[in-house]
């Protein structure tokens, strides 16, 4: 399925959407992460907590629960939520 | 190494057995909150080639070149809004990677554990130990990497130890932007050996390499009304081990500075000599790389609110050459009023050679240095963001 990201995260990607697969949020981020090393530690901390200023949209619904299922056509956006300067 | 000694010449240095020895080319390393400058020296140390920046909008606590093979540099980065991150060279800073796993604390089965908000201090371990490193974590953790830094395990039980859990207080003892393990030491006798500081939660030693540590407090004031024998009280700001002799430490701490001289146990006070105007309020601390009895200090305004600006206004490094028994003033070339200097632990440093450059940044972005152990000072750089850390090494 497609994924948006924030720019932020440009420089694993190289690119705003992405493919990856998963029956879950977390599979779907671990996989992401198998694509691009290192990206699900910007994003999700050593206690699987999403980071203070991340967000995860599935369909336009913000998720707090990384086991929430997935279906194949659903649309997943992760979004920075900028703060400070 | 042999001590040859050296003759200045027009082109550089030249042994007196009259072969030519190759002038070391210094490079200062310095970490901003918006990322990485690096200032590359001609052999006087007078002109300054600016590399950067990079990872620019990364806040960088620290970066490092290992003086072991002169050619890995490790860099602790997070952006504000993304999850910490390392960089590492392998080319003295000319081109960078990602590291594979930056450090992260062991997962609590509880949900509970802690996270890892950035990587505050890196340390190159000893010369026996090539491509280890160690580094220290707001909230105070200790890792090490055998790998150049490519990959970092929680080192020690110090993490996730009930007692040291409880002598790292809450946020609420910590520094504004987290509490932080730094100062990490390691005895150049012994890479066992290893000493640490906690801001909030005091100096630990361990000399069987992390298996069990002793707190060294002794000697230390902390703030009036509270307990001394707490560690959690106890803010050392940074510590700094004599490369000619590991017996002695200084140390400037959130109440003075301080001198330990092992196998004493005891600090002893050594601030009492600075002007009473000026106080012996710091955050960093920086020791001559061949003599035991010089240091310096860059004394900020501790009283009230806790500027922590130069007194009056004035800034000025603060050096003695006698272990602290007297201290002697050192603005020369430096802003004589008006400069209300912020100059954060990790933002002051010496290189080795000689004499002595020291080195600087400010809060406000400005890079200065002294080429004579402080006598005299010049600006190299301003305008840079908020500087967090210099550092400087002779690139291989």
């Amino acid at each position: 399925m497609q994924v948006l990201l924030p720019s932020a995260l440009y420089s694993y990607t190289g690119a705003a959407r992405v493919e990856a697969q998963g029956d879950t949020v977390d599979a779907l981020l671990r996989d992401l992460d198998a694509r691009y090393p290192g990206i699900r530690f910007r994003m999700i901390d050593e206690q699987d907590r999403v980071r203070r200023h991340i967000r995860i949209f599935v369909n336009g619904e913000q998720v707090y629960d990384l086991e929430r299922p997935l279906n194949e056509d659903d649309e997943i956006c992760i979004m920075q939520a900028l703060s400070g300067g | 190494m042999a001590a040859a000694k050296k003759k200045k010449t027009s082109r550089g240095y030249r042994t007196t057995n009259g072969r030519s020895a190759r002038p070391q080319r210094l490079a200062i390393y310095v970490a901003t909150r918006k990322g990485v400058w690096i200032f590359r020296g001609d052999a006087a140390r007078r002109a300054w080639r600016v590399e950067g920046p990079h990872f620019l909008g990364h806040t960088v606590h620290h970066v490092v070149l290992d003086p072991r093979d002169r050619r890995t540099v490790v860099a602790a980065g997070k952006t504000g809004h993304l999850g910490p991150t390392m960089f590492r060279s392998t080319d003295a800073g000319r081109t960078w990677q990602e590291v594979k796993q930056p450090p992260a604390f062991a997962k609590a089965a509880d949900g509970k554990g802690r996270s890892v908000d950035h990587t505050f201090w890196l340390t190159p371990a000893h010369a026996s130990e090539p491509g280890v490193w160690y580094a220290g974590t707001s909230p105070q953790g200790l890792f090490r990497s055998e790998d150049g830094g490519d990959t970092w395990t929680p080192f020690s039980i110090v993490n996730d130890d009930p007692q040291f859990r409880e002598w790292m207080g809450s946020e609420q003892d910590g520094t504004p932007d987290g509490p932080k393990l730094h100062s990490i030491l390691v005895d150049p006798r012994d890479p066992k050996h290893l000493y640490f500081g906690m801001s909030s939660g005091g100096v630990h030693e361990t000399r069987d390499g992390g298996r069990s540590f002793t707190i060294l407090h002794k000697g230390l004031k902390v703030v009036e009304g509270f307990d001394a024998s707490v560690p959690t009280f106890h803010d050392p700001h940074c510590l700094r081990m004599c490369p000619t002799n590991p017996d002695r430490i200084y140390q400037q701490n959130h109440t003075g500075i301080y001198r330990l001289d092992r196998p004493g146990d005891e600090w002893v006070h050594i601030g009492a000599g600075m002007p009473k105007r000026v106080g012996d309020i710091g955050f960093p601390m920086v020791v001559h790389p061949h003599d035991d009895d010089t240091a310096w200090v860059f004394p900020m305004d501790g009283t009230q609110v806790w500027p922590r600006t130069s007194p009056e206004g004035r800034p000025a490094v603060y050096g003695t050459r006698n272990a602290g028994r007297s201290w002697q003033r050192l603005d020369n070339g430096l802003p004589e009023r008006q400069a209300w200097w912020t100059v954060k632990r990790q933002a002051m440093t010496s290189d080795t050679l000689d004499p002595v450059g020291l080195y600087f940044g400010t809060t406000s972005g400005e890079l200065w240095m002294s080429r004579d152990e402080g006598r005299r000072w010049s600006c190299i750089a301003r305008h840079l963001p908020e500087i967090y850390a210099v550092e400087t090494g002779t690139p291989g």
